[in-house]
């Protein structure tokens, strides 16, 4: 029954979303560089930037420094967190633009608890926890609009992303003031509520990039693993023969949702507490950690590893903006790599016709043939 | 003038993965009625996209009464001549008769504004001459299956075409309308029209067919002239390649206690209007009842309603004692209902997932594949979908790990059946089940439905083929605006009987 016939190496590519992906990248970098070169700056820059975000030393003068790897590491666990969250609800068949929102309310939820309760011990779990449940809430509110009164995600996540925006501002500004009277920041976070630092002192990575990789796992085991994540999957491919067969999709859209908001929510209690800041917040926008999370699992195919490296390769790209206008390149060419690989991704589909015409012409050899 | 009105020589179409048409010659004389017969996947209705110009071949030539010519798309197949009647209509609801038939080429008067008048007058005239009743004012919305048909009939003489092809013309019609269909192609070709009938009927073709040509997985098979001696049987042998069973096998019927009973159901659709009206009906286990109806008359809103998709707004529904009105999907698949669905790729199959998990869709949290915390036990899962797919014959690339949506339609099916099966039902709701599928799936899917009517289970089938309500069932229930018409036994009515009784026509006599 089994056949394994030997494939041609176009026809693994073709149906290989990994190796697309790992192609789309390389073709975002590949056409990034050309734009470098016909603004006439070096496109060398724009590499030794990336390799020090990733290795810690640009090219083979540079000096070593770790403290940039730690920052890359640091800025990927929102990446990786929101890009969770995003694929998380694509994998249920939803389309959740709220990790944006999710992320708010849980930093909201961490500040709230960080900033407003007197210091105790692991205080910084208490926060995690409870931006965790505001991310699961607000997730699961557009879930259950969506289950229950058939409203569409999309508009309901793009509603609750202000709706969080704002409610987070309001709140903020009845938290206890700062010191220095300023408007835009709070009294200090405790300082049992920082995520302690580890391996590179210097720079912000924090245990948060555990509870991130904690995440990455839970899902791949939820959604590959249990019968849980067989329920969503079934949802996600197609609504009504799952439920024709029994399985309650409304409940799988609910609680999808809300499992993909405490992806988002996690996220937000990481950033606030992750060293970048040691007063409150007030926000004045958005951070855009959540829209990123659609692009990153996009290009992780919703997969959890596929995530992970790809909020990994975002991190890297948002710590090399900082090196890169040091070396002269400007730092917006990042974003139309980012924005190149996703159109690339996008174009994905392209391959399909490729497949077709390829399997069109292998029949026609053999009806030649014949 | 040639002798042929058509002339199709060697064409080849491929499509990824098939090859639709390979190497095809079809002749048509000029005015005579020629069936093309095959099974479905044959290639007919490629072939007739290629001459409609729908697809191009890629390779092969057409000749148009003798004329060698190139049909690059439908407009030159018009101008040609040529009308095509498609199998699913091409019809906009809200507009008129006359509407439709103008469509695309609307009469202006000396202000560009449209004048239907003429047109309408135009299509009165037609209708009278073919024997096409039809109100050229009324809409098509009001107008039944057999009439709709009619229109896309006129819209192919309106633009003077002399040859027309009907593309699964009876798939949707009774039989009463079905006989209508036969005198107007005899009409038609008595006032000089070419006819090409596309079909997989054989007594459609006995009854108007002068020639008849076979197709067979995308070959051309032969030509034969259809004479008052040609016998069906003949035909099968030429569609399928082999000799053919016409009649299904079975024991006689053994009906024990009542296993399903429907009491005075009532259901809306999805829309609201109330498509099953006061409906009753029992099924008893080790018998088979068919439902019998034109599409539409509330047979998918009962499936519905008895699986759990839809609510019910009044009566029960009792499974082996127990009222099941309120009861969840999961819950009345676990009390012993089983569900064909009319709509396997909506309904019956998850694409996306593999074979091994489409077959424990239905019970993948029991103990059997669900061990702690949760956690799926796919060695379980790949063993007993091993398991069915040698039991069921189901080709698959990959066995258990092929993805459902690459499988063909029938082993599709298979899979369904194979999942629905294994769970042992005590009524199994079969909706539509061959519909689609080759002769040799169509047998063999008959085949294990009577094997389960022979270990005790009600089967509750509905299909729009009469033939096959005729031949599988042991009860016949006549269906008409949602509610039972009459109930019979088989072999106690005949076709043309039933066929009033769908129309809504109640039947004098009605057995208990």
């Amino acid at each position: 029954m089994k056949t394994k016939e030997k494939k041609s190496f176009i026809d693994w590519f073709l149906s290989s979303q990994g190796a697309t992906s790992v192609a789309v990248v390389i073709l975002g970098f590949l056409i990034g560089t050309i734009l470098v070169v016909l603004v006439g700056r070096n496109p060398a820059g724009l590499f030794k930037a990336i390799g020090q975000s990733i290795i810690g030393k640009a090219g083979k003068n540079g000096a070593w420094n770790f403290r940039n790897v730690g920052e890359t590491l640091a800025y990927s666990i929102p990446y990786i967190l929101c890009g969770l969250s995003m694929g998380f609800a694509a994998r249920v068949g939803l389309f959740n633009i709220g990790a944006e929102g999710q992320y708010i309310v849980g930093m909201l939820a961490a500040q709230a608890v960080a900033v407003c309760l007197p210091s105790f011990p692991f205080q910084w779990l208490l926060c995690l926890i409870v931006a965790i449940i505001a991310g699961a809430i607000w997730g699961g509110i557009v879930g259950f609009l969506k289950a229950k009164y058939k409203v569409s995600e999309v508009v309901a996540t793009i509603m609750l992303n202000y709706i969080a925006l704002y409610l987070f501002r309001i709140i903020a500004f009845k938290m206890p003031a700062g010191l220095t009277n300023r408007t835009y920041q709070t009294a200090p976070i405790q300082s049992t509520a920082f995520l302690s630092k580890f391996l590179i002192k210097n720079s912000n990575l924090n245990i948060g990039f555990f509870f991130m990789i904690a995440a990455c796992l839970i899902y791949w085991f939820i959604m590959e693993k249990t019968k849980m994540g067989f329920a969503f999957r079934a949802t996600g491919f197609n609504k009504d023969a799952a439920r024709c067969s029994g399985i309650n999709a409304d409940r799988a859209i609910s609680s999808s949702m809300a499992i993909a908001g405490s992806f988002a929510g996690l996220a937000g209690a990481c950033v606030l507490l992750g060293g970048a800041y040691t007063t409150g917040r007030i926000i004045q926008g958005m951070d855009n950690y959540g829209f990123m999370g659609i692009a990153v699992a996009l290009v992780g195919n919703s997969r959890a590893l596929g995530i992970f490296l790809a909020g990994l390769l975002f991190g890297v790209l948002k710590q090399s903006q900082s090196i890169m206008q040091g070396m002269n390149i400007p730092k917006e060419i990042t974003f139309i790599i980012q924005g190149l690989i996703v159109i690339f991704i996008a174009l994905r589909s392209g391959l399909d016709l490729i497949k077709a015409y390829r399997s069109r012409v292998l029949v026609r050899k053999e009806a030649g043939k014949a | 003038m040639s002798e042929y009105a058509i002339e199709m020589l060697g064409i080849t179409k491929t499509f990824p993965g098939i090859i639709a048409n390979d190497n095809v010659d079809l002749r048509i004389k000029t005015n005579e009625v020629h069936a093309i017969l095959g099974e479905n996947g044959a290639g007919k209705s490629t072939l007739m996209s290629v001459l409609f110009g729908a697809y191009a071949p890629d390779s092969g030539e057409i000749k148009i009464n003798g004329k060698k010519v190139e049909i690059k798309n439908p407009n030159v197949a018009t101008e040609l001549g040529i009308g095509m009647v498609h199998q699913h209509f091409k019809l906009v609801h809200n507009y008129t008769v006359t509407e439709n038939i103008v469509l695309g080429r609307e009469p202006r008067n000396k202000f560009g504004i449209i004048s239907l008048a003429k047109a309408e007058k135009k299509v009165e005239e037609l209708s009278k001459r073919y024997g096409l009743q039809v109100d050229p004012k009324a809409k098509i919305d009001d107008i039944s299956v057999g009439q709709q048909q009619r229109v896309e009939i006129l819209k192919t003489l309106y633009s003077d075409s002399n040859i027309i092809i009907l593309d699964e013309p009876t798939a949707v019609l009774t039989p009463q309308e079905i006989d209508e269909l036969m005198d107007i192609i005899r009409k038609l070709k008595s006032e000089g029209k070419t006819i090409v009938l596309i079909t997989h009927k054989l007594k459609e073709i006995k009854a108007v067919a002068d020639r008849c040509s076979v197709l067979r997985r995308g070959k051309f098979i032969g030509c034969i002239d259809i004479t008052p001696n040609t016998s069906e049987q003949e035909l099968a042998t030429m569609m399928v390649g082999r000799s053919v069973k016409f009649d299904i096998e079975k024991a006689p019927c053994k009906p024990g206690e009542k296993v399903l009973e429907i009491k005075n159901l009532s259901v809306k659709d999805s829309i609201g209007t109330m498509k099953v009206k006061d409906l009753s009906l029992d099924v008893r286990r080790g018998e088979i009842v068919g439902i019998a109806g034109v599409d539409g008359n509330g047979q998918s809103e009962l499936l519905y309603a008895l699986s759990g998709l839809s609510p019910v707004q009044s009566g029960e529904i009792i499974l082996s004692g127990k009222v099941i009105n309120k009861d969840t999907i999961r819950e009345r698949i676990g009390e012993g209902m089983g569900h064909i669905p009319e709509d396997r790729q909506k309904h019956g199959l998850v694409a996306g997932l593999t074979v091994g998990e489409n077959m424990v869709l239905k019970d993948f949290f029991s103990d059997k594949y669900t061990g702690k915390f949760g956690i799926l036990n796919y060695k379980a899962i790949d063993e007993n979908a091993t398991k069915l797919i040698e039991e069921f014959d189901i080709r698959t690339a990959q066995g258990a790990q092929t993805d459902a949506g690459s499988l063909s339609g029938g082993n599709q099916q298979k899979v369904i059946v194979a999942r629905e099966i294994s769970l042992s039902p005590d009524v199994l709701l079969v909706a539509q089940p061959t519909r689609g599928l080759d002769v040799g799936a169509i047998e063999y899917i008959r085949k294990r439905i009577v094997e389960e009517r022979d270990k005790g289970r009600g089967i509750l089938l509905i299909s729009f083929e009469l033939d096959e309500v005729m031949n599988l069932c042991d009860r016949i229930a006549t269906i008409s605006k949602g509610s039972i018409v009459g109930v019979f036994n088989a072999g106690e009515v005949t076709s043309q009987e039933i066929g009033l009784m769908m129309t809504g026509i109640k039947a004098k006599e009605e057995s208990k």
